[in-house]
């Protein structure tokens, strides 16, 4: 008896049953179902969610991949073991050893944020009695990618429980969500545990580990620092990198957001099946420059001075906000979520320039941290349903018009 | 007088298995059935009860709320069974035919000199009221409510749908007839949408506004039409008009016999030999899908209607009231390995998720039953819009028929569409929503509830 015949008398078995779901989403990994249709439609097209969320898990892939030799990259040049890579194609990057250290250090996040987001998943669709839906198959990719290298795993997890059961399953599961689960569960790693997601300890692998070895009394190490972009600027001092390093990517920061040319890509991708939207890439991107082009005005005009806290972000030329910190990132994967988005072609422009423009705001204001992609985001999920609303009202005014217009 | 309209949101779902152009005689039909579900929402009082006689175009039943509204029998013969389903609902008359058919005479009707109410009189006594539907809601018209306008699709976009200029050559006189007597019941325009760059049967016709269409499917339901020409407001109402049907009312009232005869298309990947037959309402599809057709028994869906929006049947199915298509394709009950992310080349898709068919927009494609994937949540935005021409928001329609918001329904348009117009949405949709079965319950509440 072939696999296939096998596994179908076993879903005739569990048919019915509590583990059905649980069984159903393992065996659909495997084949697509033998589900056919009845009235209505009686031919589909080829997509279903499995394939979209797919796309958009190929387009992180690069990025994940990435991150793992940047990771190892950060920790030895930190340390002084190697040199510094000229390029994105530096003969220091590409190593096996960065590879090692960083799959060592980035695949037990995957690991976890899959583990523990799909058990909450199944758990759900068990007592639920519903399908196990394919929602968390992004998130489970974009948190590892969004979160400093050195995370607690325990914090990982208990992260991601509280992303998915609050932000998702209470509104009920997959497509019922107001928040960005992957942002959600990164607000709270921000709130619960803000040492270990800012600062300018936590983007390189080991810094931590150091420092507490320094203050355990092994005076004779250095302690490592791994300043991000956007802290150097924040604290009004110089920044480390070129242009180059940060749009390559050769950068501390989150594990997946480095690499703007390979989030670029992934964009290009995304683009190119349809899967995600240009409309929110394209109009968040405006909406950051934007916002950038008034701060330089701003400091043209000679409102702020350099003796201001916030002169360092605010002077920094507006198309350079585009290749530092998490916005490109956060455009092209995050807000995007169809879900949590605008769902109206127009509202998607309003909902993406705004996300851009508060993302700069908060980036420059922010007092504690200098990044705000992920709260503009969040904020911006709230409202996407009000701007939606007022979309969907010009729709139905046309045609109260048009009705008065004939009464008349 | 002609318009142009050009529709450039949409799918044309291109299969292989399109009827050729010649005409066969089905066999005579032995049993025809009239199934009062063909006639949506109307509640069927019985006239002619089991073991009596009728001839064809004698009535078999009446609408229960407008009682002048009768509903024939397609064939003289005798009633051999009224088939009764739970709560003695009737499901359906069988028929078994005569072998010299006998109709009844209703007379010529000669249109000049005569008023609206006459001719709305002599269509509802002589059982062909039951072409004429209306929007909203999309059920066979209420006699008492006046149309704004008729319109008429004589463009055939669908998936293997029958040439109208085919299977309606040489009937001319019976179209002029109907339309001319159709325009005496509004104050408004015949609109009859015909393809671009074909020569249409109606062009030739007069008292219509004839527009041209062009564009992928689906420009030519008569919903896309509507929307395009004169979208319909609140308190009002259109009447619509399947072009084949047009024939029959004309011949009624050029001849006095209400004549069932219809042309229909035998299509679909699985029909050898995919043509048209000359048959009539009800008859079984046994008759013609077997010669140079269809393999019996195999494992294979038979619809009356198109693979869109058609009602499965089966093989000892019945040609239902309103189709001129009969499609039988391949049932996919059948699981594939990694179906979900391998690269796909034989199924149509709207997206570039490695799916290939936007590299090969012409290729026609043979299609199975399978829904390539499972019922989901609403999640992907966007993509109905793409192949929705109708000026309505598509998703949040269907969400406000899901929660059943009546004052929401109204305001998205729900007076404009029909359950056909969300058929390519339906086909494309990523989470397998039944934006039909949907629409229709959406149109049902409302009718229930607002009328």
């Amino acid at each position: 008896m072939s696999l296939k015949s096998k596994l179908h008398d076993l879903k005739e078995k569990y048919k019915g049953k509590k583990m059905a779901p649980a069984f159903n989403a393992l065996h659909t990994f495997l084949y697509l179902p033998n589900e056919v249709t009845h009235n209505g439609t009686h031919i589909k097209a080829a997509d279903d969610l499995k394939r979209t969320m797919n796309t958009v898990i190929m387009a992180l892939v690069p990025c994940l991949i990435f991150g793992m030799y940047n990771a190892g990259y950060q920790h030895y040049l930190a340390q002084g073991m190697i040199e510094s890579a000229n390029g994105f194609l530096g003969a220091s990057f590409w190593t096996i050893d960065n590879l090692l250290i960083g799959a060592w250090t980035i695949l037990p996040l995957v690991a976890v944020s899959y583990g523990v987001g799909l058990a909450v998943e199944f758990l759900f669709a068990v007592i639920k009695g519903h399908e196990v839906e394919e929602g968390y198959l992004v998130t489970g990719m974009l948190v590892p990618l969004i979160v400093p290298v050195d995370i607690p795993l325990w914090m990982l997890a208990v992260a991601v429980i509280f992303g998915v059961v609050i932000g998702k399953e209470v509104f009920g599961g997959t497509g019922m969500n107001i928040l960005n689960p992957a942002l959600t569960i990164r607000a709270f790693l921000f709130f619960a545990y803000p040492t270990w997601m800012s600062g300018d300890k936590v983007w390189v692998h080991g810094a931590v580990e150091r420092d507490q070895m320094i203050a355990a009394g092994q005076s004779n190490l250095d302690a490592i620092s791994g300043e991000t972009i956007l802290g150097s600027y924040a604290q009004n001092s110089t920044v480390a990198y070129d242009y180059w390093d940060m749009f390559w990517g050769l950068i501390p920061g989150s594990v997946g957001e480095t690499s703007k040319f390979l989030i670029i890509i992934g964009a290009l991708f995304l683009i190119f099946t349809k899967i995600g939207s240009w409309r929110i890439m394209l109009s968040t991107v405006v909406g950051a420059l934007v916002m950038g082009l008034i701060f330089n005005g701003v400091v043209d005009a000679g409102i702020i001075t350099d003796s201001s806290k916030f002169y360092g972000l605010m002077s920094v030329p507006f198309w350079q906000h585009l290749i530092i910190g998490s916005i490109l990132f956060g455009a092209v994967f995050m807000a995007t979520d169809p879900v949590t988005a605008s769902q109206t072609n127009k509202g998607k422009w309003i909902y993406g320039f705004l996300i851009g423009f508060i993302s700069i705001m908060i980036r420059v204001f922010n007092p504690a941290y200098p990044e705000g992609v992920f709260l503009a985001i969040l904020l911006m999920n709230v409202f996407a349903p009000t701007i939606d609303h007022y979309v969907v009202q010009g729709n139905v005014k046309k045609r109260m018009k048009r009705l008065k217009v004939k009464a008349a | 007088m002609s318009k142009d309209i050009r529709i450039k949101k949409g799918l044309d779902i291109k299969l292989v298995g399109a009827a050729q152009k010649e005409l066969d005689n089905a066999a005579a039909s032995s049993f025809y059935y009239v199934r009062p579900e063909d006639f949506h929402s109307i509640i069927p009082k019985l006239v002619a009860r089991e073991g009596t006689h009728v001839k064809a175009g004698e009535t078999l039943f009446y609408n229960k709320s407008v009682e002048s509204m009768k509903f024939v029998s397609p064939v003289s013969g005798e009633i051999v069974e009224v088939q009764r389903g739970p709560k003695r609902r009737i499901d359906a008359f069988k028929i078994k035919a005569d072998v010299n058919q006998d109709y009844v005479n209703h007379g010529t009707f000669n249109l000049s000199g005569k008023k609206a109410e006459e001719v709305k009189n002599h269509l509802l006594a002589s059982g062909c009221w039951s072409f004429v539907k209306q929007r909203p809601y999309d059920v066979v018209a209420n006699p008492t409510l006046t149309p704004k306008a008729i319109f008429i699709s004589g463009h055939a976009s669908a998936p293997l749908a029958a040439d109208l200029n085919f299977a309606l050559l040489g009937k001319e006189k019976e179209l002029q007839t109907a339309i001319t007597a159709l325009g005496m019941l509004t104050d408004g325009k015949v609109h009859v949408g015909v393809a671009k760059n074909s020569d249409s049967i109606f062009t030739g016709l007069s008292g219509v506004e004839l527009h041209k269409v062009s564009g992928p499917h689906p420009s030519g339901n008569v919903g896309t039409l509507i929307n395009k020409i004169d979208p319909i407001n609140k308190g009002e109402t259109v009447y619509t008009v399947a072009a084949q049907d047009l024939v029959i009312i004309g011949e009624l009232l050029l001849t006095g016999k209400f004549n069932a005869e219809r042309v229909v298309a035998l299509a679909g990947s699985s029909v050898e030999n995919p043509r048209y037959f000359t048959t009539k309402i009800g008859a079984t599809l046994d008759t013609f899908i077997y010669k140079n057709g269809i393999e019996k028994g195999a494992n294979h869906r038979v619809i009356s209607g198109n693979v869109l929006s058609g009602k499965q049947v089966g093989e000892s199915g019945v040609l239902d009231y309103y189709s001129n298509v009969v499609t039988v394709i391949p049932e996919g009950d059948d699981y594939e390995l990694f179906g979900w992310n391998k690269p796909v080349f034989d199924k149509i898709s709207p997206s570039r998720a490695l799916t290939f068919s936007w590299l090969n927009p012409k290729k026609k494609y043979d299609l199975d039953t399978n829904t390539n994937g499972e019922h989901r949540a609403f999640v992907v935005t966007g993509n109905y819009e793409e192949v929705f021409p109708l000026d309505i928001y598509p998703m949040q329609i269907l969400k406000a028929c899901m929660y059943k918001d009546l004052d929401e329904m109204e305001a998205l348009g729900m007076y404009e569409v029909a359950p056909e117009d969300f058929a390519v949405t339906e086909f494309i949709c990523v989470s397998k929503q039944p934006h039909q079965k949907i629409i229709r319950e959406g149109l049902d509440l409302m009718l229930k509830e607002i009328g």
